[in-house]
């Protein structure tokens, strides 16, 4: 089949300041915004007169973009105020990245602006600067070829989008990211997954990237022999990446099967003939049309020779028409076409009337809207456009993914040529020290973090990778110090903090010093370790407290091996008849009351062999 | 090895290929053929594969005329309302033929007809007041010769200035507008577009005075029209700029509906012949007084200009050690006017002693000028007289709406 498949990762980084100005790197929510404004964007025309072809659709409708501020953000995310430097920090970042990756730093990093126009970026362009080149990956299928990483700042979020225009929120404009993409090395399915694994675990190395949803984007590049490049933005699982490919494969074979077909039937290219059709629905039932009717009119175009093809499946659960109807979405909100009906309150009359009113051959489909004249003859043209690129085959894309796997059209492949230099930003040398020196630090890698934890600590499989890919290993090594049990300090700092958290405790309040507190009081006895998640409980609440003096105040100190005693004394005495009468059974109950007492205070094991040893005294006084 | 060519550099085991860029310093710039930039130091090894091309830009033709649209004349002096980047070597131009900036603002040619001549291709701070002579000259020429409106596009540093000084020297029964952008016409985002519609409407408009039309506020929304005296760029770099400084600005367009609304009394087109009065004397100068200020700056400038604007602090103060200067200077012939440095409100020396010592000096009071405009009025006065008594007539006189009444 000859599948061919690259990765871009794009991946945020966890700096103080963002790229070009010194806002934070935080993310807020819209109804914090403090100011508005509203812009639109042009495009620029290149000298040799050529406009990339994305660019021109965008620019096709003029769009408005609101974009919402906050006090975290600032005139160079207005676009009202030049950038400041390139950020070091992002830099060094970036760096240690490329050097992971076996790559090569440039000598001296340029940043451009690359042109986009969808409103992301308020002032049309993004900052990009190429760092590195020439690195690879070894997988067992092959060989990985990096072929570049860039640093850029992070697009504006998009919030929503209507007739009125798309409202983004700045910030997240700004944010310092890395953009890796390998070459076109990847043959199946399952390479691309550990491909982009590998990736993220060597991002998650350097400890200096955001983690969460969104803070990490894939974007997979796709063609097989006969089909076309197509680039398959914003898959947001590693998980889903074999589906994606395995979808997009069977896209590209259906939609070669339809030419070959549309080829047989003998098609022409599509004319742009729009006919006014809106007599025929004079007295439609159709509620959508009857109301499009009141100021407007009915389109409708033939597509000759597309008569079943229309709706034919090509990804499980989307048909041939949502390639043609994808293209129309920005003009208009509903598109109908003939193989779909009757239905919608349409009958069979009017769908007589209106093959007989477009001259239609049964081989021919129909296609028509109901809308303001001007978007409802963008809308027919756009579809027109895109069944005459079915003859030609499978046309270069750049395509969304959908949750389930498949893809929708988002905008034509964007041609190459559209980035120049950012001039109010000077060029960074980076000199042979610097590159040495991060050479030097370069962190340990997660996957052999976590074969050390397992050497070192004598953690299983799951508990060591768990604690070496999270953000608390150091403070676990830390911890390890201290003498305690490893198994214990992994899930405290694990399973503990996230059901804590699902409780609604406060956890993020926690410092590294509480957590060090806590397990000095375990490894001097001083508590024990059931009475860990209510001291974690109150130090988050009450964050200022030390675990010292909160242990004492929760009266979870251990007690020591004479109370215990006498408290199991004195049960074991008001329960002699309970003894009598259950013999050995009685260990269980009466272990549940005391523990009922004591829990958090002291160690079961202990509370049982003391219990043990003196129900079976008492059994023998007898 | 030129800037042009595509060559191979060899660094270590990798290789880069693309196109030698112009670079200054220690590295090599190419771009590759992803289209970005990088830098490489000059000891890599090259290998040239393609010696430049040139590649001759297609000339555009001029757009159709449509005779029921006026014809409004663009004057470029510099400033850049519109650009074009050649992607494949990043390079940015500054267009200024009429079928260039109708091609990179399509929506002008809805509005009006336009003939266009470049007067300067300059920095707007290298701007001179002998430059304002000939620009007066060329806007006169362009009324004279049917121009229904004049749109001069100026670099948005000095574009203050030479508006005050074309209110002056002209008196037009045209529209004469000027507009620029702050932020780069090379960037999508650019105020550019917006600013040459909204100056098109006002240049096709009934309002026959110099103004300048830019951005009110950080969005694409409207335009205000600011008369030419009053105006002053008052932030390095935010679109709404230009504001209008003791007045309100004449008006407003509304960029989506791309309707005028006035709100102040102006001339209207038609109301008054075009004359022109060009005659100016550069020997003046505008000092800003700071406290401890050494007073022989006053003789400095005594000794080689005709006239001297004070921005003083406060209604118009300068230290009490100035004021046998400046009484000298007076004496010498030298006319000297007070401003403020508060830019907001009008001059007053009765209040205080140092200020009723100045009025005895004979310092004329700016009212409430922009000391710019106050500079560019003294210039223009005494290009046509020196007599001291008509200067201090004039000065204080509402000639272009740059003072208000006392
Ligand atoms: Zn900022």
């Amino acid at each position: 089949m000859g599948l061919k498949a690259g990765l871009e990762i794009h991946q945020q980084l966890d700096t103080k300041r963002k790229l070009f100005c010194n806002c934070p790197t935080e993310l807020r929510s819209t109804s914090e915004s403090t100011y508005e404004m509203c812009r639109h964007l042009q495009i620029a025309e290149s000298e040799l007169g050529e406009i990339d072809r994305a660019a021109l659709e965008e620019a096709q409708v003029k769009r408005r973009f609101i974009y919402k501020g906050y006090d975290t953000t600032c005139l160079v995310e207005n676009d009202e105020s030049p950038p400041l430097p390139l950020n070091p920090e992002a830099l060094d970042i970036a760096l240690e990245v490329a050097l992971l990756l076996d790559m090569v730093p440039v000598d001296e990093v340029h940043t451009m602006r690359k042109i986009v126009i969808d409103g992301s970026n308020t002032a049309g362009f993004q900052r990009t600067a190429f760092v590195a080149s020439d690195g690879k990956i070894s997988t067992d299928e092959g060989i990985v070829h990096i072929d570049t990483l860039c640093l850029e700042e992070e697009a504006a979020q998009k919030i929503s989008e209507d007739v009125g225009g798309v409202v983004y929120s700045l910030d997240r404009l700004g944010i310092p990211l890395v953009e890796i993409a390998t070459k076109a090395d990847i043959t199946t399915p399952q390479q691309a997954r550990i491909v982009a694994e590998h990736l993220g675990m060597i991002l998650r190395s350097t400890g200096k990237v955001k983690r969460g949803i969104g803070t990490i984007r894939q974007d997979i590049n796709i063609s097989i022999a006969e089909g076309a490049r197509v680039e398959i933005k914003g898959v947001q699982t590693l998980g889903m990446i074999g589906t994606i490919i395995e979808r997009e494969v069977l896209r590209q074979v259906n939609l070669l099967k339809i030419k070959d077909e549309l080829k047989r039937r003998g098609a022409k290219h599509v004319k742009t003939e729009i006919i006014d059709v809106s007599d025929v629905f004079a007295s439609t039932q159709c509620s959508m049309i009857k109301k499009a009717l009141k100021n407007n009119a009915v389109l409708a175009v033939k597509l000759t020779s597309f008569g079943g093809l229309v709706g034919r499946e090509i990804q499980p659960g989307r048909q041939f028409w949502d390639e043609l109807s994808d293209r129309a979405k920005r003009f208009v909100g509903r598109v109908f076409h003939t193989d779909e009906l009757p239905g919608y309150g349409m009958t069979n009359a009017e769908i007589t009337k209106l093959k007989k009113k477009v001259h239609a051959a049964p081989d021919d489909g129909i296609i028509f809207v109901a809308g303001e004249r001007s978007k409802a003859n963008l809308a027919l043209n756009a579809i027109i456009q895109r069944a005459n690129e079915a003859l030609e085959g499978i046309p270069e894309e750049t395509r969304k993914a959908l949750e389930d796997g498949n893809s929708a059209y988002m905008r034509p492949l964007p041609g190459a040529a559209r980035m120049y230099p950012e001039t109010d930003v000077l060029p960074v040398p980076i000199s042979k020290e610097l590159v040495k020196k991060i050479q030097r630090s370069l962190p340990e890698l997660l996957h052999e973090r976590k074969e050390r934890y397992i050497r070192e600590y004598g953690l299983n499989d799951e508990l060591a990778g768990l604690i070496a890919c999270s953000e608390r290993a150091p403070l676990f090594e830390r911890i390890m110090t201290l003498g305690v049990s490893p198994t214990l300090v992994v899930r405290t700092l694990t399973a503990t903090i996230s059901e804590l958290s699902k409780d609604g405790v406060p956890v993020q309040l926690l410092t590294e010093q509480h957590f060090i507190g806590v397990f000095e009081l375990i490894s001097a006895n001083k508590m024990a370790k059931e009475g860990i998640p209510s001291l974690l409980r109150a130090l988050a609440t009450k964050p200022s407290k030390t675990a010292s003096t909160t242990v004492s105040e929760l009266g979870l100190e251990t007690l020591s091996k004479e109370d215990i005693e006498k408290l199991i004394i004195e049960i074991v005495e008001s329960k002699r008849d309970f003894i009598k009468e259950r013999g050995t059974d009685a260990v269980k109950p009466l272990m549940g009351l005391i523990m009922e007492q004591v829990r958090g205070k002291v160690d079961g094991e202990l509370v049982s062999t003391v219990l043990k040893e003196k129900i079976a005294k008492a059994m023998g006084e007898v | 090895m030129k800037v042009g060519d595509r060559v191979k550099i060899k660094r270590g085991n990798i290789t880069h290929t693309g196109i030698v860029m112009p670079s200054k310093g220690d590295f090599i710039v190419l771009k590759l053929d992803n289209g970005y930039n990088i830098g490489i130091k000059k000891d890599a090894k090259t290998f040239i594969l393609e010696k430049e091309k040139k590649i001759v830009p297609k000339k555009t033709s001029a757009p159709p005329i449509n005779p029921s649209l006026p014809t409004v004349s663009i004057l470029s002096t510099g400033g850049t309302i519109a650009s074009k980047v050649d992607y494949r070597t990043g390079a940015v131009t500054s267009q200024f033929d009429v079928e260039d900036i109708l091609r990179a603002i399509p929506e002008l040619g809805e509005i009006a007809n336009f003939k266009g001549e470049v007067i300067y291709n300059i920095l707007s701070e290298n701007m001179r007041a002998e430059y304002w002579q000939t620009l007066a000259r060329a806007i006169a020429a362009e009324i004279e010769g049917g121009a229904d409106g004049v749109m001069i596009t100026h670099g948005t540093d000095t574009m203050g200035y030479t508006a005050a000084a074309l209110s002056f020297m002209l008196i037009t029964p045209v529209p004469i507008v000027l507009v620029g952008s702050q932020r780069s016409a090379d960037r999508p985002s650019s105020d550019n577009a917006m600013n040459a519609v909204c100056a098109t409407k006002v240049a096709t408009s009934d309002i026959a005075e110099v103004t300048v039309v830019m951005h009110a506020t950080m969005s694409d929304d409207y335009c205000l029209i600011h008369r030419g005296t009053r105006v002053r760029k008052m932030h390095t770099s935010r679109r709404d700029a230009f504001h209008s400084i003791n007045a309100r600005p004449i008006g407003k367009v509304d960029y989506a509906t791309r309707e005028i609304e006035t709100f102040v009394e102006y001339k209207k087109r038609g109301e008054q012949k075009l004359m022109i009065k060009d005659h100016i004397e550069p020997k003046c100068s505008l000092v800003k007084f700071y406290p401890g200020a050494d007073p022989s700056i006053v003789d400095h400038y005594a000794a080689r200009y005709k006239g001297l604007v004070i921005e003083g602090t406060g209604l118009g103060h300068v230290s009490t050690e100035w004021v046998p200067h400046i009484e000298k200077a007076v004496k010498k012939g030298v006319h000297i006017v007070m401003t403020s440095q508060c830019l907001g409100g009008r001059i007053c020396d009765l209040v205080y002693d140092t200020g009723r010592d100045l009025l005895e000096a004979g310092v004329i009071e700016g009212g409430d000028m922009l000391p710019e405009t106050a500079l560019v009025k003294l210039m223009w006065i005494l290009g046509r007289t020196d007599d001291p008594d008509e200067v201090r007539t004039l000065m204080r006189k509402n000639i272009a709406g740059e003072i208000s009444g006392l």
